[in-house]
């Protein structure tokens, strides 16, 4: 193999990948330059790098407006990514454990009828459960926008799995000390679970924050507004003052980054194991 | 005697052990069941009612309104929609996030930091996508981003969202969607990548084959097979799922263009907009069901015809 061809040939890999790592940064650094730059320095005909003067005030507009609920929809948008994501581990890891560990004549017929709403994409099943929601009364509140997400088919097959290969010697250690499976559920399977609770809470965390459709059809009084729906405001408005928009993004995703870095391994290995997102 | 002492033994011991099965999946078992089967039902059933501003209809139609939506240009038109964005955004995907895994891969320095920067994207929203994308990136005055690099090359500005002609909006909308997934899906092929026994590329070696392309094909290729799979039926549920972008990026205070709407955006104008009229609304949405259970079905036919997988 001739040895300067395949220094080049690294060299140059090592180039697209900067540049498309670059390219992939670029959405980013528009959000933070034009988030705290002034109206006229965005819509500036001359691009400049970053804003001519750094306005760490946008941030106070922003919370002043009171055109837009920003605070009420970022402490909406708390409340319930911490609901759901509460609410989704603690039914969904039960639901997981019982259906690998718990031996029962009609186990796979149950797991099959949960599994099969996997199936059931988005686009079927959300004019129905508005219907149902409804009907309930529970549009514009809290548990409308909560209770009809927390039974993820996805979170219960990612526990079930790793409870299925997990190490029955600890479980059959406690059996023998006189703990009933709800107490060796909570003593001993919870504590050497917590990385596949934490890549699965991490998970569905995100995509609690992120979620649009359901808040945008069921949160529709201003009160019951999640941070997203308050941003898509914002762009569909008539008057749309960018440099806020842009800040209003970007404190928006601040709270994401940090539970993506810190939790970033667990949640790569939590993709590796279901490929679902 | 003893015989059914022990049945009766066995008896109340596969009662507890039902009793303690449904503590723990009970409550989950009966959300999904409320939440999702009961809807779903309801929603079949209201296909079949007049059912204009009300979830309690009387009024027997029968197949009227699977003759409506059938018969509706905007949920035909919206079938086409989803066609031509899946034949865009599917291969775009597949290519970027197996090109990026396979360069991250062999990248000797900085892997982690790489793989952080393309997986990134997957933290933010749609919401927040869209809007940098309309109103920065490929924003249609001349101080947006796309247009200033235009600009330096001494084009005119592009209103890349509001012209049909050419369908630029296209460009944006599946540029987003790359930048949110591609990371996303580079992380499993790079699972899929590191599943691959080393013994194989040896073996290849010493057979003659040339390291590139001859290896990515009769090597790597084949082993991911399994993992190409499963990316290709996400993506494509995936997109079938297309809203959020849809509607941050072509909707605004006016309303939404009446074109390039995707199954989602019509059905969420026909069953919650002005006439809420949730009984086509529903007829709709079993159409879909139909059509994305033969769409999966056919396309897990296609892709594993004549194959059994090594790592399924």
């Amino acid at each position: 193999m001739d040895d300067a061809l395949v220094r080049v040939g690294r060299a140059l890999r090592l180039a697209l990948l900067i540049a498309l790592a670059l390219l992939f940064l670029v959405p980013f650094y528009l959000l933070v330059r034009n988030g705290l730059a002034s109206e006229q320095d965005i819509t500036s005909p001359e691009w400049t790098l970053f804003p001519s003067e750094v306005r760490w005030e946008n941030v106070r507009e922003l919370f002043q407006d009171t055109s837009v609920p920003f605070a009420r929809s970022l402490l909406n948008s708390a409340l319930i990514a911490v609901a759901t994501t509460l609410g989704t581990v603690v039914l969904a890891s039960l639901a997981g454990y019982g259906l690998a560990r718990i031996p029962y004549r009609h186990a796979d017929k149950v797991f099959y009828a949960i599994l099969g709403t996997l199936m059931v994409p988005a686009a079927v099943t959300f004019v129905p459960s508005f219907v149902l929601v409804s009907s309930l009364g529970w549009i514009s509140t809290l548990r409308g926008l909560v209770v009809p997400t927390l039974f993820s088919a996805f979170a219960c097959f990612v526990f079930r799995q790793y409870f299925l290969g997990f190490p029955r010697e600890l479980e059959d250690a406690a059996q023998v000390d006189g703990l009933g499976h709800w107490r060796t559920y909570w003593l001993v399977v919870v504590p050497n679970a917590r990385p596949v609770l934490a890549a699965v809470a991490a998970i569905v965390f995100i995509g609690a924050w992120n979620s649009f459709l359901w808040p945008l059809v069921i949160g529709q009084d201003r009160s019951a507004w999640t941070v997203q729906v308050a941003l898509s405001s914002f762009t569909t408005s008539q008057v749309i003052r960018l440099h806020e928009l842009f800040v209003a993004a970007a404190v928006s995703i601040l709270p994401l980054l940090a539970v993506f870095l810190c939790f970033q391994r667990w949640i790569v290995a939590g993709v590796e194991r279901s490929g679902i997102d | 005697m003893t015989g059914a002492r022990q049945a009766g033994g066995d008896r109340s011991r596969d009662r507890r052990r039902a009793l303690w099965f449904w503590v723990f999946v009970g409550p989950f078992a009966a959300g999904t069941a409320l939440f999702t089967y009961v809807p779903l039902l309801w929603s079949a059933g209201l296909s079949f009612f007049d059912a204009r501003n009300t979830v309690t209809p009387t009024d027997f139609v029968g197949l009227d309104n699977y003759t409506a939506v059938l018969t509706d240009d905007a949920f035909l038109d919206s079938l086409g929609t989803f066609a031509l964005f899946t034949a865009f955004i599917v291969p775009a995907t597949y290519a970027l996030s197996l090109a990026l895994a396979l360069m991250v891969n062999r990248v000797r320095r900085a892997q982690a930091f790489f793989r952080s920067v393309f997986f990134l994207p997957a933290a933010c929203s749609y919401v927040v996508a869209a809007l940098i994308w309309k109103m920065s990136l490929f924003s249609g005055v001349r101080f947006g981003l796309a247009n200033t690099v235009l600009g330096w090359f001494g084009a005119d500005p592009v209103p890349w969202l509001a012209t049909t002609h050419p369908p630029w909006y296209w460009l944006v909308i599946v540029t987003v969607r790359l930048w949110l997934q591609a990371g996303f899906y580079m992380v499993l092929f790079l699972a899929g990548l590191q599943r691959i026994d080393p013994v194989l590329y040896e073996a290849a070696a010493v057979d003659g084959a040339r390291p590139g392309w001859q290896v990515l094909r009769t090597i790597t290729l084949p082993q991911l097979r399994a993992t190409s799979v499963a990316v290709v039926l996400l993506l494509v549920i995936n997109a079938f799922q297309a809203f959020d972008e849809f509607y941050n990026l072509l909707s605004d205070a006016r309303g939404y263009p009446p074109y390039a709407r995707p199954p989602l955006v019509y059905l969420y104008y026909t069953a919650l907009g002005q006439g809420q009229n949730l009984g086509v609304g529903s007829a709709g949405a079993v159409v879909l069901a139909l059509v994305i259970a033969v769409v999966t079905v056919g396309q897990a036919r296609w892709l594993r015809l004549g194959r059994s997988d090594a790592d399924g």
